[in-house]
Formats: structure tokens, C-alpha cells, sequence
């Protein structure tokens, strides 16, 4: 088939399953203009250099006039994700500042042992039953609760957030030709109310000084100085955005792969030690977030092809962590791998903010889940797929236990 | 033939980082026969990096930073002696408690020594320190932790830059005497010396550049308490830290007909030594500090790098070498790379930025201390420094390699163009102006420039 | 166990600071600093640290013995 078409069938719900055989045909293409225009690039070392080229920006303000969605040109409410230094570093300093070095170097280590109960009081809770879905009784909840916990967000509104969550990021999903204004518009809405919601909660905390991160940043904000309230409202809604989910999809993907290779589950149980290192090869195989879109600033040979200045360019992380060229045996699952440079959270100055959380609630979760797993099985291979093809994973996992086997 | 070479006896003269990881690598490669080390230092290797850092800090103990191995490299260690001759015709190398080691493959990784103060009299005031070796930085630690009322550093380069920071990061008085126009300049030009001055004084160091110390003075028992400035001035200090840079190894190879001089000892791109008169060797190989090898990116100059990243690069390059025949054999071609933690930023270089004429800042700036610096000779990227921002830096590491043009496409995502700062001069100066010996000396000849460094005598 | 960080290849992501903070830690934004030798409650950290490297620049392994023979 044409590499002019591979984004439309990358992102066709009905590949959400096994993306990996069209990745393939992207690297064997190199880079692959679209029928829009736009350029998908799949190999490794591309993407490696890309990501760390001053030429590529985050900012989607930066693309040329027939890319440029609606309105996008005076939105205030920009997280760092989505800006270029030295914006995107001010910005992201300051949400660091109470999350981790230099300012609270021990935080999220700090953090290790109540992700562990929480974790026990959710296998508890499965405890005794034959049919379990991995992501609503498990992964879902799980880095939820870390993050209300860690940002100080009552629990109990999760009913709310969700909502503004799912859309803001139907929102940013990677859709070929679509009209995007609509969803777009919702998911600007969304974030504008989570926003609000955010401020809030941080102002009532101003001068009464909470354990969590909302409260340090009206009450520490440090020598740089405390985040205006759009900067708050926008860096708050992606931090509790990003923080539940993504990992939700790291650890369910993580369960699926392991019930599909249940000699690697044997031998995780085995050689608990290897745990760090599997999450790792997680991240490579099955990552969490498929999908990077970039602007060139200015025109960037790569590989041979000219990527013009200020048309969209998407990097494919999923498929240049598959790139033979980098990694002997790529479509094999194995957990001890060694040299695993993966981009399961991309590379350069805008590398996972949360990628130390996420590493510890999967390493903990499924050493927690192991013994569930070995005696469970799939109740559907593939299972339901959630519909974005840049946040790839589950939307359920339903397996069976028998009622005989030991819960924990 | 080829089997052969899995087999025989192999000497490696050296017991640090080069060496040690030359023997992982010979052993990784399939190397079966006896393998030996020789080191001076009666020390197993460890790890140099951590000695004018943690350890000045009082974070570390000296004695605790030993290199962690990938493998033991199952060898005869001979620690504590030096390699005092080389016979390459018996194929001997001789030690100074008179054993002779054969061998039939010899791998030179002696690296450097501390350069002493010129005055032995001087030099041997209570006070008065070198900083090169795990025992020199214990006692370094030792005095510091005692409060001095100053410490006096002369050089002002790398290490001495690196001891005045842990000085003042425990709140001592130091003053960094440096004859150059400024720190670091015979590393990074210069722009960025300008930079570094501005650290050290931010941060309460006394920087005295343009100036070299006359003499060490005692109490008359033999402590140190001062010294004198050629600008008439005079230094109260209890500790002296002489941070002149590094001597290389080559004394025991006078005589052997090898190419070894200040610069250390000539090799060819696959590590082979060269012979007085530019004839390769194929059972003398040389790696790390001590070696001084042809680089074509820059001209095919001879380089002598003092850097971590390389004595392990070309350790490993060498010992692929020695197993393996012609054909098989691989290039040391590797960008140098080294890096340096002071005052609170790290400063990461890429490249040879002595091997430049202009200098622009292409993201960042100078007031942020942020910054990325991009070095150009004639038309092309060399080198790039940065500062705080070590994670754009394999981009320039890719222009270097590619020759791209200087200065470099604007477009950084940086909010303004690259080239809105222009290119200046790099001012790179004449080695033989600084306290601080460069930790990276083009050792060939440019017809418009005066790099080569000659010293009658050595 | 001792440990080596080849800083040629750091790029201060410090991920190994979030994870095993008693070993690693950063001076200002960039600089990375650390126990060489690692006391053995901090050796599990070290090894996901290690193992979370993006540029997997963290050796572990025993200090050579360095015996004659």
C-alpha cells in the first residue's frame, strides 16, 4: 500500500490492536509524506536526532497557516509541553520545584511506600473473584489516586475530572484529515474548567500549607516566583492530565503482554529483581504514547527528504523503539534486555516530566499483580482498545480467574 | 595467524581507568592468554572525576571511589611498581624492583602526573598539595576540612576552577591565581572565560588573573603561610594547591626509539605507537592520556586529551586492536567530549574548541548562564560548550562530524535566531601563556596559527 | 558495590536522582554528583536507577580485586 496513506491507517481504530506491522512499512519508508502534507517519521535514529535538533518546536503556534487549527494563535492556556525553550524551561522548572531535583530531590522516592499500600488495598480488593477488569478495578485507579494524593485533588471528585480528561485528550490525538475543529474546541473547553477547578483548590491552600504540590506551588514557589493563574491553570491541568493517563495504559499494556508471554511472567516471579528492567522493555514494546507531533522551524534534511519549515511533522516513538537498526530482536519481548535506550518517554529537553512516578507505580503494580496473573487468562485477545492512537492502550481487560487460585 | 592473536602474552603499562578497561575489553573480545598489569600507585583502579568534586566536599572518601568492573579482567596485577624501561626488541618491560616482564603485545596507558611546582624547596612547605591521585585528594579533603583561613589556587583551568568551587561551597576563602586572562581560557576561548570568571566571583573566589605567583613562603618550620604575586601583592593563605595541569608518563620510553614527548606518545588512529621516525609499531599500542593520536576531523592534527570519555573509547579501540588483524581492526575516531561540574553548573564541550577562530552563541546566553556555544573554523562547526544545557549537545556533536557550515542555520527553538548573537573570535590563547596546561593541545602545526608548544629540555 | 556514571553520556536527565536520592543528587540544575560506593540498603534503588537511564550511563559491579598472582 502507499506510505502517502500510513497515518490514516495508523490511526484507523480498527489497527489500535497491533499498530507494529504498519510501522514496519513507515521505517522501510523512511520518511513518509502524507496526503495532507504533513511527514511521519518511524526510524530511530531520526527521531533521536530530531528530538534533539533546536530546529524542531513544540509550540503548534509555530505551523504554517493552512495546518494551524482554530483560535490557536491567542490561547493562553499552554502548558511547557507544548512550548520551546526558554519558555518551555521557565515553566517547567517551576513545576519541578515540589516534584523533583534540585528542589525535592527525595519526593517521589518518598512516595514509594504509600503507592504500595494503595496498591495492596486494590489486589484486596480483587481477592476471591473469577472476573477481573484489569483497568477499571486496577490500573485505573491506581495512579488516580497517586496523583490526587501527590497534587492535593479530593479523590472523590474523580467523577468530574474524568470527563474533562477523556476529552481534553480526544483532543490532542493524531487523526489524518479529519476535521479537528470540533474536538478540538471541546477539549479547549475542558481544559479552561479543569483549569479553573485547579486554581481554585491551590487558592484555598494559599497561607494553610498542604503536603501536595498545589499548595507548594501558591505557598513555595521560590526565587523564580509563583506561576500566574493561567500558567498554573494550564501546567496543573497537564500534570493531573498526564499523570493518570498514561500510566494507566503502561500498566495494562504491561498485564496484557505479560499474560500473553506467560514464560517471561514465570520468570518474573521467579527473578523479582528483574522487575526495573522489564518495565523498561515495557516501555520499548508496548509503550504508553505512540505518537509526537513537532513544527520545523526551519527547513531539516533528514534522512534524505527535506522536511519543509512549518509543516507538521509526527514522530512515531512506538515504532523507532521497534527499529532493527537499534534493537536486535525488536518485535521480542525481553524483559532482561540490555542497552535498552527506548523512547517509550521520548528524549531531549522535553523527556517524560513524570516519567519517575510512572516507573515505580508499574514496577509496583505489576510485581503486585504477578501472582493474579499467573493464573489468570485473557477473556479477549485483543482486548477493546480506548479510541486514541497517540495514547495507546486498553479500554478494558477483562480475565478470568479461577475461583481455586490464590489472589495474591 | 589470526588465532594467534587470542593467545601470547599481553603487558599493559597503566592501572587506571584506560587500563583497566582496555583488559575488560581484551578479555570481552576473547583474549585466553596471561594478562598483566603494571601500576604505580599501589592503589586498585578508581575513578579521578569524583576526587576534586565529592571528595573535597567531604561527600565522599577518597579511598571509596574504585572503579566498578563490567567483568574481571582475570590478570596479574602488579601494583605499586613502575614500569622504569621498555626493551622492544627483547619485548621486555622493565620494573623498578628489577623483574623484567615479557610480552608479546604491550599496551601503553600510563597517563599523567600532577605537573609540581618548579621550586622543589617551595614545593615541599607543610601545606603545599598537588591534586592528582586518590592519596594527594585525601589529604587535600583533610585540610579543607580543618578550616583553613584561605587557600591559595594556582592555575586556573579545569581542576583548579573545580577545588576553588568545593572551597567555597564550604564556605573557605580561596584565591585562584591564573597567569592567562582568565579561567578555563586555554580550554574554551575566550567568551566562555569571561563566563567563568563571572562564576567564580559570584560566588566569592578572589580570581587574580593576568599574574603568576613568584614564590611560596613558610614560617620558617617548614609550614606554608603565603605567597607572592608578580603584581607585588602578597597572599596570607595555610593551604597551596598547585594546579599547573598534567606532565605525561614517558620518561620510561626515553630511549626506546618510540615517538614519546611532552605530548605523550604518538600513535596512529587504530593505537598503533609510532616509532622515532614515523614508522608504525603492530606490538606497541598506546591509550588515554597518554596518547597523542591523529584526528580527522581536525586536520588530521596529532590530539593529547586528557578526558575521561577517551582514555575509555580508545582503550577499548586498543584492545579490539591487539586481538584482532588488519582487516578487522577499527578507528579511533570518536568526537572528544568532556565535562566539568563547578559553582553550581555543568559545563559539557564537544568537539576541540581550541581548534577554532570565531565563537557565537547559538541558544541561551551568557546571562542566564544557559547556553549553548558553537566554535567554527574556517566556515565549519568544531566544537560546541555547553552550559546547563548538556541535552542539545549530540546535536552539535552530529554538526562537528557532518563539517556543517559555521555558523550554524538559524531557527533554534530557543526564542531568537541562532545567529542573533554574532560570531566573535574565539581568543584562544598560546598554551604558553597560562598557569593551567589545556586538558586539550592540537599538537600539530597550523600555518596561521602558534599551537605547538615547545619546551627546551623535556 | 561501587559504582561509575560515564557523565560523557549524561545529559542530567536525573532520573536516577528521583530514584535513589541518598546516592545521586544534583548540584544546581545540571550537575550531577554521587556515592561512588554504594551502601547495601541503597543498592536496589541504584539498580532501578540504572536500569532507568535514558542514556544508560550508570555502571554497577564489584570493585576489581587487583591480586597478584
Amino acid at each position: 500500500m502507499a506510505f502517502d496513506t500510513l497515518l490514516e491507517r495508523i490511526t484507523d481504530y480498527a489497527n489500535r490492536p497491533d499498530p507494529y506491522p504498519l510501522y514496519a512499512e513507515l521505517r522501510a519508508a523512511g520518511v513518509a509524506r502524507q496526503t495532507d502534507g504533513s511527514y511521519l517519521i518511524g526510524g530511530y535514529h531520526d527521531i533521536v536526532a530530531l528530538l534533539h535538533d533546536p530546529r524542531i518546536s513544540s509550540d503548534r503556534r509555530h505551523r504554517a497557516a493552512p495546518y494551524r487549527g482554530l483560535s490557536e494563535d491567542d490561547e493562553l492556556l499552554v502548558p511547557f509541553i507544548r512550548l520551546d525553550d526558554p519558555e518551555h524551561h521557565r515553566l517547567r522548572s517551576k513545576a519541578m520545584r515540589p516534584f523533583g531535583p534540585p528542589h525535592s530531590p527525595g519526593r517521589i522516592d518518598a512516595l514509594r511506600g504509600e503507592i504500595a499500600r494503595i496498591t495492596e488495598e486494590l489486589v484486596d480488593g480483587l481477592r476471591g473473584r473469577t472476573r477481573i477488569d484489569i483497568v477499571d478495578d486496577f490500573a485505573y485507579p491506581l495512579p488516580v489516586t497517586v496523583i490526587c494524593r501527590l497534587l492535593g485533588v479530593p479523590r472523590e471528585d474523580e467523577p468530574v475530572f474524568r470527563d474533562w480528561s477523556t476529552t481534553i485528550v480526544d483532543a490532542f490525538d493524531v487523526r489524518s484529515g479529519e476535521d479537528a475543529a470540533k474536538r478540538q474546541l471541546a477539549g479547549a473547553q475542558a481544559r479552561t474548567q479543569m483549569g479553573h477547578y485547579l486554581v481554585e483548590l491551590a487558592e484555598r491552600r494559599r497561607g494553610r500549607p498542604t503536603d501536595d504540590m498545589l499548595s507548594a506551588f501558591v505557598n513555595d514557589p521560590g526565587p523564580a516566583g509563583e506561576f500566574t493563574r493561567e500558567e498554573l491553570a494550564a501546567n496543573g491541568t497537564l500534570l493531573l492530565v498526564a499523570g493518570h493517563e498514561t500510566t494507566v495504559n503502561l500498566i495494562t499494556n504491561g498485564a496484557l503482554t505479560l499474560l500473553r508471554h506467560p514464560d517471561q511472567r514465570d520468570r518474573l516471579r521467579r527473578e523479582p529483581e528483574l522487575m526495573p528492567a522489564a518495565v523498561e522493555e515495557l516501555l520499548r514494546y508496548e509503550p504508553p504514547v505512540h505518537l509526537l507531533p513537532r513544527v520545523p522551524l526551519a527547513h531539516i534534511d533528514v534522512a534524505g527528504t527535506t522536511l519543509p519549515k512549518g509543516v507538521p511533522v509526527v514522530l512515531a516513538l512506538a515504532s523507532g523503539s521497534r527499529d532493527p537498526k537499534r534493537f536486535r530482536d525488536p518485535d521480542r519481548f525481553a524483559p532482561a534486555r540490555q542497552d535498552n535506550q527506548h523512547l517509550g518517554f521520548g528524549s531531549g529537553i522535553h523527556l517524560c516530566y513524570g516519567a519517575p512516578l510512572a516507573r515505580i507505580e508499574a514496577q509496583t503494580a505489576l510485581s503486585a499483580l504477578l501472582p493474579l496473573l499467573g493464573a489468570a487468562t485473557l477473556v479477549e485477545d485483543p482486548p477493546p482498545y480506548r479510541h486514541s492512537a497517540l495514547l495507546r492502550g486498553p479500554r478494558h481487560l477483562p480475565i478470568e480467574v479461577p475461583p481455586s487460585a490464590p489472589a495474591t | 595467524m589470526p588465532g594467534d592473536l587470542w593467545e601470547g602474552r599481553i603487558v599493559i603499562v597503566g592501572a587506571s581507568l584506560a587500563g583497566l578497561r582496555a583488559a575488560e575489553t581484551l578479555r570481552e573480545e576473547g583474549f585466553t592468554g596471561p594478562l598483566t598489569l603494571v601500576g604505580e600507585e599501589p592503589r586498585p583502579p578508581y575513578d579521578r572525576p569524583p576526587l576534586s568534586k565529592q571528595v573535597l566536599l567531604g561527600t565522599t572518601t577518597a579511598d571509596a571511589t574504585r572503579l566498578p568492573t563490567r567483568r574481571d579482567p582475570d590478570a596479574d596485577w602488579r601494583l605499586g611498581v613502575a614500569a622504569t624501561g621498555l626493551d622492544p626488541l627483547a619485548k621486555r618491560v622493565l620494573l623498578a624492583d628489577g623483574e623484567s616482564l615479557p610480552y608479546d603485545r604491550l599496551l601503553i596507558a600510563t597517563g599523567t602526573r600532577a605537573r609540581p611546582w618548579p621550586h622543589p624547596e617551595q614545593a615541599a612547605l607543610d601545606g603545599v598539595l598537588p591534586l592528582r591521585t586518590s592519596d594527594d585528594a585525601a589529604q587535600l579533603a583533610d585540610r579543607l576540612a580543618a578550616g583553613p583561613r584561605r587557600v591559595l589556587v594556582i592555575g586556573g583551568g579545569f581542576t583548579g576552577s573545580e577545588i576553588a568551587s568545593a572551597c567555597r561551597e564550604q564556605g573557605i576563602e580561596v584565591t585562584v591565581a591564573e597567569r592567562g586572562s582568565g579561567p578555563l581560557v586555554g580550554a574554551l576561548g575566550g567568551t566562555l572565560s569571561k563566563l567563568a570568571a563571572g562564576l567564580q566571583r559570584a560566588h566569592g573566589v578572589d580570581l587574580r588573573c593576568g599574574v603568576t605567583v613568584t614564590a611560596l613562603s613558610g614560617d620558617g618550620k617548614g609550614r606554608f603561610t603565603g605567597a607572592g604575586l608578580s603584581d607585588g601583592s602578597h597572599i596570607d593563605a595555610d593551604v597551596c594547591v598547585i594546579a599547573l595541569g598534567a606532565v605525561r608518563n614517558v620518561e620510561w620510553l626515553a630511549d626506546t626509539g618510540l615517538a614519546a614527548g611532552p605530548h605523550g606518545v604518538a600513535c596512529d588512529a587504530g593505537c598503533r605507537a609510532f616509532t622515532m621516525y614515523g614508522i608504525v609499531t603492530d606490538d606497541v599500542f598506546v591509550a588515554g592520556d597518554v596518547s597523542r593520536f591523529p584526528h580527522p576531523l581536525f586536520d588530521y592534527q596529532l590530539l593529547s586529551l586528557e578526558h575521561w570519555g577517551n582514555a575509555v573509547t580508545q582503550a577499548e579501540v586498543a584492545a579490539h586492536n591487539m586481538v584482532h588483524p588488519g582487516p578487522h581492526r577499527r578507528p579511533h575516531l570518536g568526537v572528544p567530549v568532556f565535562w566539568s561540574t563547578q559553582f553550581g553548573v555543568n559545563i559539557k564541550s564537544v568537539g576541540v574548541p581550541t581548534f577554532s577562530d570565531q565563537v557565537v552563541i547559538a541558544q541561551g546566553s551568557l546571562a542566564e548562564r544557559r547556553l549553548v556555544a558553537v566554535y567554527g573554523y574556517r566556515g565549519r562547526v568544531t566544537a560546541a560548550v555547553t552550559v546547563n544545557m548538556a541535552k542539545w549537545l549530540e546535536h552539535y556533536q552530529s554538526l562537528i562530524e557532518t563539517a556543517a557550515p559555521f555558523p550554524p542555520a538559524p531557527g533554534a527553538a530557543d526564542g531568537h535566531p541562532l545567529v542573533a548573537e554574532f560570531p566573535v573570535p574565539s581568543d584562544v590563547p598560546d598554551p604558553k601563556g597560562l598557569s593551567h596546561g589545556p586538558t586539550v593541545a592540537l599538537t600539530g602545526h597550523l600555518p596561521d596559527r602558534r599551537l605547538t608548544v615547545v619546551r627546551p629540555g623535556s | 558495590m561501587q559504582i561509575v556514571v560515564d557523565l560523557t553520556r549524561c545529559q542530567a536527565y536525573a532520573q536516577c536522582v528521583f530514584l535513589a536520592p541518598e546516592v545521586f543528587r544534583l548540584s544546581g540544575e545540571e550537575a550531577l554528583l554521587y556515592r561512588p560506593d554504594v551502601p547495601d540498603d541503597q543498592l536496589e534503588r541504584v539498580r532501578q536507577a540504572a536500569a532507568a537511564c535514558p542514556v544508560q550511563a550508570i555502571l554497577i559491579g564489584e570493585a576489581v580485586r587487583a591480586d597478584a598472582r
